[in-house]
């Protein structure tokens, strides 16, 4: 018995360790969020930094639900767009109050309220639908996301009907000197909220409650045993992963001034889905670098080519068949990797992986560019690097198919070793 | 009167539609215990492919050969995707045929185009059937309307008479024990999930004309089915024909009603000035599956006719 304590107390983490592993990624995180603004970065740098702030704060909110408690949703941006939707009511009650309540508050507080916002809808529509788990409760999300959406193009007077409402977030008194005019302040402001949401959540998940939601996730039946209603958990924790999706959408409300109903649909919905997969359920951080990189990609690869969104589907179906962690699993196997004894053998697996990989891309990437530029009928000729690709040409097949196959040659040839070892 | 009457036999035939589409997905659910979200756009692919087809040859052909296309990309999509991921668990299987969807979209996009494509009913069957009323019944409605029939005759016949029915109902419920027994369960699963795509292949291709056959039809379908399905009781044929029907016939009904909720509700001080009076029903009937989607959840969790738990 005093084995098993002693045993236990030493495999409990050091201090050292447990600054290391629970301090020092938030304090570098608020490093990074102070210095970006002295590169001096541009008016549309800026503003993809503050939706990337905002997609961080609603894909960890998401990922409250998927990754910790199990839940599958797919109508999460209901919350983020009843929260932004009160807080741009709120702008323009400060808008045209002349003092009193309204009249004195800071816009700067509008996270607090899409906070409450998102909560309150969190606590009335989860309350029918937490009580069922699994393929039921995504059933019934999916279902509310469609109400809600029609409901909203319905009500002109809450929702503003197609054009949506729009507000002035430089309306009331300032808050710590910021006016939120210039982007530069907006940034301040997504930035603070931001450190705050993640700070928040992560905390989240070392309460209590934070511990049963992943425990009713793995066995709900065990988790009633011991003495919990997994009902119960999964409410609560869905009136909180709706709070913070709504205080995105305050942070929302402010960066861009306006809300439509559109931002209730399942679109935004599957989008926040995708990214927080993408970037790794299984990790805190994973929805992090998901909401970086799609955020990047949404707004810069768009401009390239017209096929983002078909990559972006073969980027997360590949996701979901062969890296279930996504790309906090790369970031952390890789980083573990080149710490373990055989990180030679390892390296020799990865660069022969990153090739079998960057193979398959050019093929796929030939036969969507190729295929887009044939299916817009313009004539207009694919020519990467100065090589003409027209869809009728041999040498575009070639340059096509030879990489793919080749591609899935490396990729099975590394798996099927890794199976044998 | 007449009203009742076009909005029954148009809300019959669109109800046939919905449970073509459902019975594949509910047969797909009970097997593979995973809701295919790609299914709307197997739907979608069935249109395009009898355009397509239609274009080179004719209507009855595609009618024969869009299905089965459907139902051979759908095998595909099991054996080569499905089965890989069913090892990661039911999230990552719903996921993957999100993904799926999403792809399919943006294919269908690449090869027909982002707008419309001019899928028409075919000559032969575009007259007149018969006069209602004074209001002209085209003979097409009547010709979905068989299809559909046969289609569930057959159906049922394979399910409940044959030796492969009889294998596919026990694979459902005991796989191991199938596979015991020497059958190839795989096999099975894929046929099963092939013949659900083939099905809203099928429905794509007598659909794809009635309504519009766009890139948009997917994902205007597919939440309805599932509203369908869940609302019929998860892996329930009967409970999916009776909630398509109700489905089918509750939203043409409401389309069909002029009414605004001022006039209804009027006796409780609901006035017809106001944001609220002023809906019509018609406006509200998008919404209503997905009402009816919810408050069954609440009151039967288990959806009309299901015995399972999900």
């Amino acid at each position: 018995m005093t084995d098993m304590t002693t045993n236990s107390a030493a495999l409990a983490p050091s201090s050292g360790e447990k600054f290391r592993e629970r301090v020092l990624p938030f304090i570098l995180f608020g490093l990074v969020l102070i210095v970006i603004p002295f590169f001096g970065p541009s008016r549309t740098t800026m503003t993809l930094l503050n939706h990337i702030g905002i997609n961080i704060v609603f894909a960890l909110s998401f990922n409250m639900l998927l990754g910790r408690a199990g839940l599958l949703t797919f109508g999460h941006a209901v919350y983020l767009g009843l929260g932004g939707y009160f807080c741009v009511h709120i702008l323009n009650w400060i808008d045209a109050a002349d003092g009193g309540f309204w009249g004195n508050l800071p816009v700067f507080s509008m996270p607090v309220f899409g906070f409450a916002m998102g909560a309150l809808a969190g606590a009335v529509i989860g309350w029918p639908s937490c009580r069922r788990a699994g393929t039921a409760f995504a059933m019934i999300s999916l279902g509310v996301a469609e109400l809600m959406a029609a409901f909203a193009y319905m009500f002109d007077s809450l929702f503003g009907g197609e054009m949506g409402i729009s507000g002035d977030r430089m309306a009331g008194p300032e808050f710590l000197g910021l006016s939120l005019g210039p982007l530069e302040e907006v940034y301040w402001f997504i930035a603070f909220w931001t450190f705050l949401g993640v700070v928040a959540m992560y905390m989240f998940t070392r309460t209590p409650l934070g511990k049963l939601s992943e425990a009713t996730r793995d066995n709900p039946e065990r988790v009633q045993f011991i003495g919990y209603n997994p009902t119960r958990v999964r409410y609560l924790v869905f009136i909180f992963a709706g709070a913070f999706a709504g205080m995105a959408g305050g942070m929302s409300a402010v960066q861009d001034e306006i809300f439509t109903p559109e931002s209730l649909s399942l679109l935004p919905s599957g989008a926040i889905l995708i990214a927080a997969y993408v970037g790794g359920i299984r990790y805190f951080s994973g929805p992090i670098m998901g909401a970086i990189v799609m955020t990047y990609m949404g707004s810069n690869l768009s401009d390239y080519t017209a096929g983002w969104l078909l990559y972006l589907g073969i980027m997360f179906i590949c996701v979901v068949m062969f890296l279930p962690d996504g790309i906090a699993g790369i970031v952390f196997g890789f980083w573990r990797g080149i710490r373990s004894p055989d990180r030679g053998h390892l390296m020799g697996k990865w660069a022969q992986q990153l090739a079998g990989v960057f193979l398959l891309a050019i093929g796929i990437i030939v036969f969507v560019e190729v295929a887009f530029r044939w299916s817009e009928g313009y004539g207009e000729v694919w020519e990467p690097f100065g090589i003409a690709l027209p869809h009728d040409a041999i040498l575009t097949w070639i340059i096509g198919i030879i990489p793919f196959v080749a591609g899935v040659a490396v990729l099975r040839h590394v798996t099927r070793k890794q199976e044998e070892v | 009167m007449e009203t009742i009457v076009f909005s029954l036999l148009n809300g019959v035939i669109y109800g046939l539609l919905l449970f073509m589409l459902s019975s594949g997905l509910t047969l797909i659910f009970s097997m593979m215990g995973v809701l295919n979200f790609a299914h709307a756009s197997f739907y979608m692919l069935g249109a395009y492919f009898a355009y397509t087809i239609m274009g080179v040859s004719s209507f009855w052909l595609a009618l024969f050969i869009a299905p089965v296309l459907v139902g051979v990309i759908g095998m595909g999509v099991e054996k080569w995707g499905l089965r890989r991921v069913h090892a990661n668990g039911h999230v990552a299987e719903l996921l993957f045929t999100f993904g799926l969807a999403y792809l399919i979209d943006e294919i269908v996009k690449i090869i027909w185009g982002r707008t419309s494509v001019n899928y028409q009913v075919p000559d032969s069957l575009n007259f007149t059937l018969f006069t209602l009323y004074g209001a002209d019944y085209p003979a097409y409605r009547i010709f979905m309307f068989f299809v559909a029939v046969a289609m569930l005759i057959f159906l049922w016949y394979m399910l409940k008479k044959t030796r492969i029915g009889l294998i596919i109902q026990a694979a459902l419920t005991h796989p191991h024990m199938v596979g015991h027994l020497g059958h190839n369960v795989p096999l099975v699963f894929m046929g099963v999930f092939g013949a659900g795509c083939a099905l809203a292949g099928l429905a794509g291709v007598i659909g794809g004309n009635y309504f519009i056959t766009d890139p948009a039809m997917a994902v205007q379908m597919g939440p309805i089915v599932f509203v369908v399905v869940v609302v019929g009781g998860l892996g329930s044929l009967e409970g999916a024909f009776i909630a398509a029907m109700l489905i089918g016939i509750l939203q043409t009904s409401a389309v069909s009603i002029n009414a605004s909720l001022a006039d209804i509700f009027g006796f409780l001080g609901l006035s017809p000035a106001s944001e609220v009076g002023e809906i019509t029903i018609s406006s509200m009937a998008p919404m209503l599956p997905f009402l009816l989607l919810v408050l069954i959840l609440i009151v039967k969790p288990t959806g009309l006719m299901g015995d399972r738990e999900v």
